[in-house]
């Protein structure tokens, strides 16, 4: 059966030059990059040529680069190394400021500070679009805020933020505050798409993920802008100028800087193919299943994310008839999630249970086809069609009961 | 996916509605008692559900146990027969096999509290 793969929001397959580019650092140029001797030397060369790569691409200096595991790692490192650095000079609980609608990473290393007792944190709401209110995070910020989190583009419905006219409005703020506020921004969705210079951005920390831009899993980079109070959160060896201990992950970073590097070549061409793409998505769905809406802003969204609700239908079933089908898609249902909660995205929305319920993301990527698209869409208007006949009028009956 | 029984009764004898939109599944099964030598029996039954595909099987399997049974024996079905007749549920799921013995139920107490009328 033939699959069609609808989830490049959840990961992308490496690009054949990202494999060829890693290929030699696995047995040939094996070397740990600390090492002083040649075989050290080589791999050392691969990790800081990705280095210089990631450096160019988001306008930033190669020592301003931290190789990580990924985008987690480097979001913990963000939250929790800021806020630690902090507390070396002054016990005191500092004030964070990010969103609702966080990665579960950000929220996470958000709630462990607020249990230990070294922040209090602030999660603004989206509007009903998805979008976060530059001014909702002015009236947040207090005399002890010290870092503020603000995703880019939201990885359920790719909505994007802005990070830019943020980062200008702390810049100004940090003029006349004698505690700087530190800026940070998880990137991981926006990099394929969206312009990443960091000083056009104005922020302070900025990470990412290698595989989610057709590079390989278990690599990424924290961005940290020169003079940033931070301090690292994984102790060991001084590798990454002590900010991030670990033998370095040399296969994976020449794959991240490889990817980077294909990025850089082919960002505009593929994201205008693959806007064209989304949007016929988007617009057959609308049209053609009653009862369907897009959950976000149509304008304000990363070119490859359509995220559904449906009313009368559960995610999870969904997902599974579709997979059966060869579609390849993921849900906001709290069936499909180990702890049973809905998305938390789609109710920072405003939306009800039932739409995080019955929410559908379908995330395209550089090697979607049309077909593909056109067969999804027969899918969905077939599963639905089935999995309405079987809910009936369950949703209507319950709320005519009460 | 389909699965047996699925749908309405007109005019039921009972129906049975558990779940809510929150919690994300909803189940409601319909029932038909008649009288067969002097016993009532669930003629027929009916379900719909929104709801994951356990939620689906385990009411769906809760209406094949009950249909034809006597209410008595109805009665008696368990969520654990449910599991079982579908050879197992992973233990996430095991609490979508409640929802479908509470429905019936709920459905089966419909219907005599409307025959005591």
């Amino acid at each position: 059966m033939k699959r069609i793969y609808l989830d490049y929001a959840a990961t992308t397959p490496v690009d054949k030059e990202v494999l060829k580019e890693m290929l030699p650092y696995f047995s040939i140029k094996f070397g740990n990059a600390a090492s002083l001797h040649s075989f050290g030397i080589e791999a050392n060369k691969g990790v800081e040529k990705a280095r210089s790569i990631l450096a160019k691409y988001f306008n930033a200096q190669p020592e301003e680069i931290v190789f990580t595991s990924g985008a987690t790692e480097s979001n913990n490192l963000s939250l929790k190394g800021v806020v630690k650095q902090h507390q070396l000079k002054n016990k005191e609980k500092v004030h964070i400021i990010t969103t609702a609608f966080e990665h579960h990473c950000v929220l996470d290393a958000s709630k462990s500070l607020e249990r230990f007792g070294l922040a209090e944190v602030t999660y603004i709401l989206p509007d009903k679009d998805g979008i976060i209110n530059v001014k909702d995070i002015e009236k947040a910020i207090k005399p002890n805020t010290l870092l503020i989190s603000v995703m880019y583009v939201n990885n359920e419905i790719g909505t994007v933020q802005p990070i830019k006219e943020i980062g200008k409005m702390i810049k100004e703020l940090n003029k006349k505050r004698e505690t700087k506020i530190v800026f940070h921004t998880d990137a991981t969705q926006a990099v394929n798409y969206f312009d990443c210079d960091v000083n056009e951005l104005n922020v302070d920390l900025m990470s990412m993920s290698a595989h989610k831009i057709y590079g390989p899993k278990g690599v990424g980079a924290l961005y940290v802008r020169k003079g940033t109070p931070i301090i690292r959160v994984q102790d060991g060896g001084d590798q990454e100028n002590r900010r991030r201990a670990g033998t370095h992950n040399v296969t994976g970073i020449v794959g991240l800087g490889k990817a980077i590097e294909v990025l850089a070549k082919k960002k505009k061409k593929d994201s205008a193919r693959i806007q064209k793409l989304r949007d016929i998505l988007i617009k057959k769905v609308l049209k053609e299943v009653p009862n369907s809406r897009l959950n976000g802003s149509l304008t304000k969204r990363s070119p490859n994310n359509a995220n559904f609700s449906f009313k009368g239908i559960e995610g999870e079933s969904l997902l599974m008839m579709l997979d059966n089908m060869g579609v390849a898609c993921s849900t906001g249902s709290a069936c499909s999630s180990q702890s049973l909660e809905p998305s938390h995205v789609i109710l920072s929305l405003g939306l009800k249970h039932e739409d995080a319920h019955s929410s559908l993301r379908m995330t395209l990527g550089k090697y979607t086809k049309k077909e593909e698209i056109t067969f999804a869409v027969r899918a969905l208007k077939e599963t639905i069609k089935r999995l309405r006949g079987v809910s009936g009028d369950v949703l209507s009956d319950y709320y005519s009961k009460k | 996916m389909h699965p047996r029984n699925r749908g309405k009764l007109k005019n039921p004898s009972g129906t049975g509605m558990v779940g809510n939109p929150i919690c994300g599944d909803i189940m409601k099964i319909y029932i038909k008692v008649k009288e067969k030598n002097g016993k009532e029996i669930l003629d027929d039954i009916k379900f719909e559900t929104l709801g994951c595909a356990s939620a689906i099987a385990t009411s769906s399997m809760v209406t094949e146990l009950a249909k034809g049974k006597t209410l008595a024996e109805a009665k008696k079905i368990s969520k654990k027969d449910v599991a079982d007749a579908l050879e197992g549920l992973p233990p996430i799921k095991m609490h979508c096999s409640n929802l479908a013995e509470e429905a019936l139920r709920d459905a089966i107490k419909d219907y005599e509290s409307r025959s005591k009328k």
